[in-house]
């Protein structure tokens, strides 16, 4: 998609939405934005009905601004309370059925590569903890395990929040919540264990608790599945409301939580961090040469 | 058997020289000599236009298995992306199409995780605007229902061929059509072949049909496993050098996902799926229009599959309406009862989505007798006729055989005749 796509004839714009006219004049397509810039320029998510507070909205919002190629960006997701927020986002969205993100985006990413041989279209699976682990967890193993070029990203609240409050596999061994009436009874899936396993190019844990490494990750999962195969990033995104977290600490929560458990993983295979390594050194060659 | 020696054909009573293909359950595999032979093959394919390919094109007749006549089909289809997932009686289907995949005939083919897997992609692949295939037989066709029934809502043009087999408890793998009555209300495009030969030409229709801009649905093309896939059969099919033209996926009712669109999937609607009158209306409204564009698909059927039913003996007072492999045992019997100087009528039902309602109601209008014969327990077509004709108690819902029975002509001659046949 080119920013002409999107941009209506002559004698249409001024009939169009204010938000859309801002989308086209003052939006993230096609230009880098950095987080520095937020709040400064029409965002591909803006307005939400998540609840207030919601850490996941904010990774959601971090997300959008750090996928490279947002004109030629795919989301793909399941139900959840993510789902909420990622419609509402000025880019494709496929809401699927339950648990099938790692199916549809299989079919997907080489539908797209079959018929786009030069341009690269970026899929990326962002769904929930219990819609990846759980329900797709099947799906997302497979995608996997056959190298598929496309990045899953779990948005991990630990629980199912959308339905009200279940235990999910990634809870937390002896909490408890709906369906787990006298607490959960084993161990949080070690799904960051299981992607390294089955050969994940690039898997990364993370908090929201940094925006700016954030970004960086995101844009590194998606250039590497881009080039390399299947990408990981899981992320912790709390939810206050099941978990009781008074909205003003939300973030005080995030940082004890990654200083306690969650903290800043990286894992690279062999060739994603060859890759990674090359690309890297060449784009600072570049910008050298630009500066000159 | 020495090779060569001479053996009745029992299809057509012909003799030949024996084939000693005929002796192995499933051809073997192309060696890699004879696949790089094929994509000579594959390379020089002209695209045709699909009513020359379906319609005039002249064809020379092959005796084929079933699942070979898929095979050609898809040869001929120009399709993108084919994903498989083994089950019997369906599975040969989808190696032979993995070998036109080595031979260049498709451009991706993969074998997925389990069926969900496989129509969540074929559900993906469609969105990104390429031809997609894919087969499946009984429980795997329930398994995937929930990716099925999700099709047509997405407007995802995609072919699903079924070979037809036992699903409920105990599991068995012998031929019933039963998983036909789960399809029914799933939006999609639903036609049942009643040989080898419907075989190769639905498949081939199946994908124009439900590309077409006022149909934009998925269509699955059903017969009955072993019956039809497993025995051969006479197949007239033209040149295998031409195939239908590719997918033109900006020719349909909604855009694709590839970002290569005016943004209506980039506005910021809240979802559908949230609790007001909007919503309501919205989803209401788009249930209504999948089966309007059922309705659509029909001028298409009639074009493509030579009418959406066919009718023999027209005006006899006993009419024998049946689909799929009953309606061959339901030819024999046209033909027993003749000798016998009974007169007998067949209405062939080749599209159950849509279902020829109009057609069925001028074709029984006349008739005091309606037997509906069918190679399941439930007895799904018999139900759908009873609730379209009307003075339905003209309908005899059977015979009925399942769970892998045949159909001795003789039931249906019993039906006919009122009384034991000795």
């Amino acid at each position: 998609m080119s920013l002409e796509t999107i941009k209506p004839s002559p004698g249409f714009h001024n009939y169009l939405p204010k938000e859309y006219q801002d989308l086209i004049e003052d939006g993230p397509f096609h230009q880098k934005r950095k987080v520095s810039e937020l709040g400064s320029f029409k965002e591909a998510i803006e307005e939400h009905p998540m609840c207030a507070g919601c850490a996941m909205t904010l990774f959601i919002r971090l997300v959008y601004l750090g996928l490279p190629s947002l004109e030629h960006s795919v989301i793909v997701g399941t139900a959840g309370c993510g789902r909420l927020a990622i419609t509402q986002g000025a880019v494709p969205f496929i809401y699927g059925n339950y648990g099938d993100t790692n199916c549809v985006a299989s079919g997907l990413k080489r539908g797209l590569d079959i018929r786009f041989k030069d341009t690269p279209k970026d899929v990326i699976v962002m769904a929930g903890d219990g819609g990846l682990a759980d329900i797709g967890f099947h799906a997302v193993m497979h995608s996997w395990f056959r190298k598929e070029k496309f990045t899953t990203i779990m948005l991990d609240n630990e629980v199912y929040g959308n339905t009200g409050g279940q235990e999910s596999g990634m809870t937390q061994k002896g909490m408890v919540l709906k369906m787990a009436p006298n607490g959960k009874k084993f161990e949080k899936m070690d799904m960051l264990g299981l992607a390294k396993t089955s050969g994940v190019a690039y898997t990364a844990r993370i908090s929201p608790t940094n925006p700016t490494k954030v970004v960086n990750t995101i844009r590194k999962a998606v250039l590497i599945a881009r080039e390399v195969g299947p990408t990981y990033i899981q992320a912790y995104t709390s939810c206050n409301i099941e978990y009781a977290i008074p909205t003003p600490k939300v973030m005080d929560d995030a940082r004890e939580v990654e200083k306690d458990r969650y903290g800043y993983l990286e894992y690279f295979s062999d060739e994603a961090k060859e890759y990674w390594d090359k690309s890297e050194a060449d784009r600072k060659k570049a910008r050298k040469a630009q500066v000159k | 058997m020495k090779d060569g020696a001479k053996v009745e054909d029992k299809a057509t009573h012909q003799v030949r020289e024996d084939d000693p293909r005929d002796r192995v359950a499933s051809p073997p595999a192309p060696t890699p000599e004879k696949i790089e032979e094929k994509k000579k093959g594959a390379a020089a394919q002209r695209i045709v236009d699909p009513d020359y390919l379906m319609i005039d094109a002249p064809r020379e007749r092959e005796f084929i298995t079933g699942s070979e006549a898929a095979k050609e089909a898809i040869r001929r289809a120009n399709v993108d992306i084919a994903i498989a997932y083994p089950i019997t009686p369906q599975s040969e289907t989808m190696q032979q199409v993995g070998y036109l995949y080595a031979e260049g005939y498709i451009k991706d083919y993969y074998r997925a995780e389990e069926e969900i897997g496989v129509m969540g992609a074929i559900a993906g692949a469609s969105r990104a605007g390429v031809r997609a295939l894919t087969a499946t037989a009984g429980p795997g066709l329930v398994r995937g229902i929930e990716q099925i029934a999700s099709w047509p809502g997405g407007r995802l043009p995609s072919v699903l061929l079924v070979m037809c087999r036992v699903v409920n408890c105990p599991l068995a793998i012998q031929p019933d059509n039963v998983e036909i009555s789960y399809l029914l209300n799933c939006g999609g495009i639903v036609l049942h072949g009643e040989n080898q030969q419907d075989f190769y030409d639905y498949s081939v229709a199946a994908f124009m049909i439900g590309e077409k801009p006022e149909v934009t649905l998925p269509v699955a093309v059903a017969v009955d496993g072993f019956f039809v896939t497993h025995a051969r059969g006479w197949v007239n099919m033209p040149a295998e050098d031409l195939k239908l033209p590719p997918r033109d996926c900006y020719h349909e009712s909604v855009p694709m996902m590839d970002n290569e669109n005016p943004p209506i999937r980039i506005s910021r609607d809240a979802p559908i799926q949230k609790s007001n009158f909007i919503s309501y209306q919205m989803h209401a409204s788009w249930q209504q229009e999948v089966f309007a564009a059922q309705e659509r698909a029909k001028k298409w059927i009639n074009r493509w599959l030579g009418g959406i039913i066919e009718v023999v003996n027209p005006k006899a007072k006993t009419m024998i309406v049946a689909s799929g492999a009953a309606v061959s045992q339901s030819r024999e019997a046209v033909r027993q009862a003749e000798e016998l100087g009974l007169d007998v009528g067949l209405i062939k039902i080749k599209s159950i989505r849509p279902f020829p309602a109009q057609e069925l109601i001028e074709a029984t209008d006349h008739a005091e007798r309606i037997i509906v014969p069918e190679f399941n327990y439930v007895g799904w077509l018999a139900k759908e006729v009873k609730s379209t004709i009307g003075r339905n108690e003209r309908v005899i819902a059977g015979p009925r055989v399942f769970g892998g029975m045949s159909m001795p002509t003789e039931l249906i001659m019993e039906t006919i005749v009122g009384s034991k046949i000795t």
